[in-house]
């Protein structure tokens, strides 16, 4: 990686065409493509800016700020010779930036000649090592049914209004290293957290300091904001400048990172913005065919590589517009992501928190992190159990809604009971509940044992001999 | 042996033009750049030349160098393919991370293979034999049990005036030389073939094999013939990578080959941590030693996933020559078909749908044509299956990729977001899936079985259909409604469901299932239904069929009985037996 930042480039006059944040500049020779740009104003102010597309004679420049207060005449633009990078250190940690990467707490520039590039490389596959431990959030929803991994992208699906940062803050505060239950538990292990905000309130990314500080993790923690009333393509960089220091943190210095982002579906309109604005042939709702490449070069920046001890995790959040999960945004994201824990409007409404709900969501890759000498033997036929019964128990449920819960088979009927108390007692629990995975388990048991015992087939029949209570526990 | 032929005027991510000579041919594999970025010429226009470019273009500007190679992009051909791990382009990735680390440089120029290794060659034909395209000269053992056939290049046929002695090899020595018109030409193990053409064969053959997956819903309900051609579309999340992974870990295919084509890095990294360790149940040997992966993830170049299929397919087709049975996977067909779209976005093409080019539909039946079950030149029997997944926007079926890869395939595995949210696995959809295969393989069962597949399938089919139909009654009237003989289509759908199509990837012993186990529980259940039948027509209440332990064990016995231990299943029938009569008895 080189050190040097700025060198000194050509400034020219040229700049031929203004639209948006996109710039036409003429007559600038050597310039390549993806260079940073350096903008002086009429008044002799900087700004940064990106190069999109270069030709002989013109090249097109995305301004990070926008281009207001640009003029056609008085405008000179600086090429700096390199991609854009930021400074990495570890001493970023207990520290907040703006979505480029500067300093916003009144700090100074953080002091390190290690200066990456925010779009990183990718990961060759056979550099990277298969997650297989669990990190144990205290959610049951999560912790029993879709599992977190440390190294896995597993991000958030809410809307509006629901409580996703809450949600996003308990699994921040409460992560750990999940012990077996069966082997003695290593020292707890913390999070170094990074943590990107890309157009959301003050409200947001004040709500979020306030748990960090609450929590004690603030000195754990970098914050790079790029807030609702900051430029919106600032924050096509803001997550990059996150995942290019979580990358140094895990790889280099051998942390475990967890890394927020929110929201994705802010940052997906910025670049949907600057599509439409240079005229690209739209795919679906007006974003670029490129959206799916784009997310997946900050997504799978995720995982753990064979050279560190470290490992990032991602939790990227957004809010699905209209509540709509097949809308492009949360539709590519969990074609990349790892699962998606999705939250539901209907659950929200009865009050349940977290309002998890569990058949739309996922884990890929729980299947590698728990069972036998990770969580315990039986989770994961116990989890395939409930969710089997939770399915069944909504076909019920809307047949009741027809006929009448009087009229449902007396099975049925256990079943309606078992959704209800599956709803309030599995996935409800307060803000600042923290269940060890043997709670969630028999918790889970308790609620099976509900049902009568031939329902349970996917549970093995040692496993019913050890677990269940239910009233034909007998035979 | 590479002159420069043009200088960059213009670059946009992984479009370059360039300015420069009329020489250069279409398809003509360039380097652009003092870091030699290879690209590939994708459009003429005077002296205009238009590459794209296998690697990521930061950094270089207008005025950059480009290098003609005079060959278009190809792969290279010979033993040491096998455990590979390439990228869309052939380049070994485990060599790259050698040269630069867990981060995928830039202007790597790596042999995809290995020049060192020796290999025992063990000639076949002698001086003087007169030999056509891919002739059968010699063969190496490439793994332990795999014998890997050195033929002539597919493009040169002649008389063999020098063949080496048996002996150590590596792929660069001359093993043959062989005369062509008034011409010699030194034959190596290793050759090169240009991947967007296909191989010739002699003879394209109808299938009439099928190829066994250990996939129950697949091999029973939809299977696909040897040389067949396969779609598997679904939602994210609904099983499209598992069902591949399967099909790769258990198909009796003698070589896979896996294409992870614009997807996840992890889900290659599975691949390549399990393989090595999973044994292959025919051969006794790691599954590794028949897979070769293609990785072109979603953060990988674009343009190296175009490519990605290409590389893949041509290496089967090489294996199919030489007389073997090759299963291909592809996750993700849509990957690729984006990758086409944003390259021709860069282009300024005119759109067809969803903005994707018009070509889309032409490239789609070009890949799945690769697909077939042939004679070889060499008069062996070899068929290349490809099985490829489609990753529809929001799960719509009537966008444009699947719904040309419809035309293109003759069976059709639906995957479905409402079974999967249930945890319905393979998440299947029976009314939706298809095969055009069913009466080609028929005979096949038949043989190997000494049942009536076909008519068990469709018969399982019917109640299928039949309980669909009923479960739109169930939902607005419950299930009291109906009289116990529709109750019964009921309860042996749900152990159809349950108990044979749901199928758990992750469970040792329901992984896989050999046809004698699959034929074996079907007919059981259908057999319940059969006796169920006459019970309940005798007047008995469909409760006491529903509560007999029989029901769970039916349930159960895809992961109880091992493919081992199937004498297990007459223990089951003498149960449905023994339960049914003494009903039999009470309701005469
Ligand atoms: N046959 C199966 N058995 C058990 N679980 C499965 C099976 N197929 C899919 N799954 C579950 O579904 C999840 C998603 O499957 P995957 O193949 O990754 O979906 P897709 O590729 O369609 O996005 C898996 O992580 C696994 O939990
Ligand atoms: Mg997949």
């Amino acid at each position: 990686m080189s050190d040097v930042i700025v060198q000194s480039g050509q400034e020219v006059v040229g700049v031929s065409r203004i639209t948006g944040p996109i710039m036409i500049v003429e007559g600038a020779a050597n310039v390549s493509y993806d260079e940073v740009v350096e903008i002086r104003d009429g008044q002799g102010n900087l700004r940064r800016g990106r190069v999109l597309e270069v030709g002989e004679k013109t090249c097109v420049v995305q301004v990070f700020a926008g281009s207001t207060g640009l003029s056609i005449d008085g405008t000179r633009v600086r090429f700096l010779g390199d991609t854009l990078r930021i400074p990495v250190a570890e001493e970023m940690l207990g520290r907040v930036f703006d979505g480029l990467g500067n300093p916003l707490d009144g700090g100074p520039q953080p002091l390190t000649d290690h200066f990456a590039d925010v779009n990183g490389q990718p990961i060759n596959p056979t550099a990277r090592i298969y997650p297989r431990d669990y990190i144990q959030t205290g959610i049951s929803a999560i912790d029993g049914l879709n599992t977190l991994l440390r190294g896995q992208k597993l991000p958030i699906f809410s809307g509006a209004g629901m409580p996703h940062d809450q949600l996003a803050a308990q699994i921040v505060r409460q992560a750990t290293l999940g012990a077996p239950t069966d082997v003695p538990s290593t020292e707890a292990e913390q999070f170094a957290i990074v943590f990107a905000a890309m157009g959301v309130k003050h409200d947001v990314a004040n709500f979020f300091r306030r748990s960090f500080t609450d929590s004690g993790a603030l000195t754990r923690v970098a914050m790079f904001l790029n807030l609702a009333d900051d430029p919106p393509v600032e924050r096509l960089v803001t997550p990059r400048a996150a995942l290019t220091l979580a990358e140094y943190l895990a790889y280099e210095k051998g942390m475990h990172v967890l890394v927020v982002l929110t929201d994705m579906t802010n940052y997906c309109e910025a670049l949907r913005q600057i599509s439409n604005i240079r005229g690209e042939v739209p795919s679906r709702k007006g974003y670029p065919g490129y959206l799916y490449s784009d997310l997946a070069s900050m997504y799978e920046r995720t995982g753990r590589i064979r050279t560190s001890e470290g490992s990032i995790t991602q939790i990227p959040i957004l809010t699905m517009p209209s509540d709509d999960i097949t809308h492009p945004v949360p539709d590519l994201t969990g074609y990349i992501t790892e699962g998606q824990i999705t939250l539901g409007r209907e659950l929200d409404h009865s009050g349940v928190y977290p309002p998890i709900a569990v058949l739309p969501s996922l884990s890929r890759l729980m299947k590698d992190g728990i069972g036998q000498g990770r969580t315990r033997g039986d989770h994961p036929r116990w989890g395939a159990q409930l969710y089997a019964a939770y399915a069944h128990m909504q076909d019920v449920r809307s047949l009741a809604s027809v006929i009448g819960e009087e009229e449902l088979g007396e099975v049925d009927q256990k079943y309606l009971k078992f959704g209800r108390a599956f709803e309030k007692e599995f996935i409800n629990q307060s803000p600042t509940e923290n269940r060890t995975i043997e709670q969630t388990l028999t918790i889970g048991w308790r609620l099976l044992s509900m049902l009568p015992k031939d329902e349970l087939t996917r549970v093995s029949l040692d496993e019913l001999k050890q677990y269940y209570q239910g009233e034909d526990a007998k035979h | 042996m590479s002159e420069q032929v043009g200088v960059v005027t213009w670059i946009s991510g992984p479009v370059v033009r360039a300015r420069g000579s009329r020489y250069v041919g279409m398809l003509e594999l360039v380097e652009v750049g003092e870091d030699r970025l290879v690209g590939e010429v994708i459009g003429l226009n005077g002296d205009i030349i238009t590459v794209q470019v296998y690697e990521e273009t930061s950094g270089m500007k207008p005025g950059a160098p480009v290098y003609g190679t005079g060959l278009p992009l190809s792969v290279e051909l010979g033993p040491g393919l096998l455990k590979s791990i390439f990228d869309g382009v052939q380049r070994p990735l485990p060599l790259i991370e050698i040269e630069s680390g867990s981060f995928i440089g830039r202007g790597m120029r790596l042999a995809p293979l290995y020049r060192k290794d020796r290999w025992k060659f063990n000639p076949t034909a002698k001086v003087g034999d007169v030999v056509s395209r891919s002739a059968i000269i010699g063969t190496v053992m490439e793994t332990e049990t795999f014998e890997h056939r050195i033929m002539v290049p597919a493009d040169l046929f002649g008389t063999l005036t020098w063949v080496a002695p048996a002996g150590d090899y590596t792929i660069e020595d001359p093993i043959a030389k062989l005369k062509v018109g008034n011409e010699e030409k030194v034959l190596t193990m290793l050759q090169r073939w240009p991947v967007r053409r296909p191989r010739p064969y002699m003879t394209r053959m109808r299938g009439t094999t099928p190829l066994i997956t250990g996939q129950r819903v697949l091999d029973t309900f939809f299977p696909v013939s040897k040389g067949g051609a396969a779609g598997i579309p679904g939602p994210f999340g609904s099983g499209k990578t598992v069902t591949q992974h399967s099909i790769a870990k258990w198909a009796d295919a003698q070589v896979i080959v896996y294409i992870g084509c614009g997807e996840r890095g992890n889900e290659m990294t599975e691949v390549l941590q399990e393989f090595p360790h999973l044994v292959d149940p025919r051969s006794g040997r790691p599954l590794m030693e028949r897979t070769v992966l293609i990785a072109n993830t979603s953060n990988m170049p674009v343009a190296a996933r175009e490519a990605s299929i290409y590389t893949g397919i041509t290496i089967a087709e090489y294996y199919r020559d030489m007389g073997y049975h090759v299963a291909l996977m592809a996750d993700s067909t849509s990957r690729w078909a984006e990758a086409l779209r944003e390259v021709s976005g860069r282009l300024e093409e005119m759109p067809a749908e969803e903005g994707y080019p018009a070509y889309l539909a032409g490239r789609l039946a070009e890949f799945y044509e690769r697909a077939g079950y042939v004679e070889t030149m060499n008069d062996h029997i070899g068929s290349v299956t490809i099985v490829g997944a489609v990753s529809p926007p929001g799960g719509d079926f009537s966008e444009p990729v699947t719904q040309h890869t419809k035309r293109f395939i003759r069976c059709f595995w639906a995957l479905d977001k409402s079974l999967s949210s249930a945890r319905h696995f393979p998440s299947i959809n029976w009314l939706d899936s298809y095969s055009e295969y069913l009466d080609d393989v028929a005979d096949w069962w038949q043989e190997k079985v000494g049942k009536d597949w076909l008519k068990m399938r469709n018969h399982a089919m019917e109640l299928l259909s039949e309980e669909s139909r009923l479960s739109q009654i169930v939902k607005l009237v419950g299930p009291d409604a109906l009289p116990d003989e529709e109750r019964l289509v009921l309860e042996t759908s749900r152990l159809l469901r349950e108990g044979f199509l749901q199928q758990n990837a992750m469970d040792k012993v329901d992984a896989f299932s050999t046809i004698q186990k699959q034929i074996r529980m079907l007919e059981l259940i259908l057999y319940f239904h059969e006796r169920g039948l006459r019970i309940v027509k005798h007047g008995a209440p469909i409760s006491l069929i529903h509560n007999l332990p029989i029901v769970d064990t039916l349930i159960r016995m895809k992961s109880v009985v091992p493919n081992e231990e199937l004498e297990k299943m007459d223990d089951i029938q003498k149960q449905i037996d023994d339960q049914m009569s003494q009903l039999d008895v009470e309701y005469r």
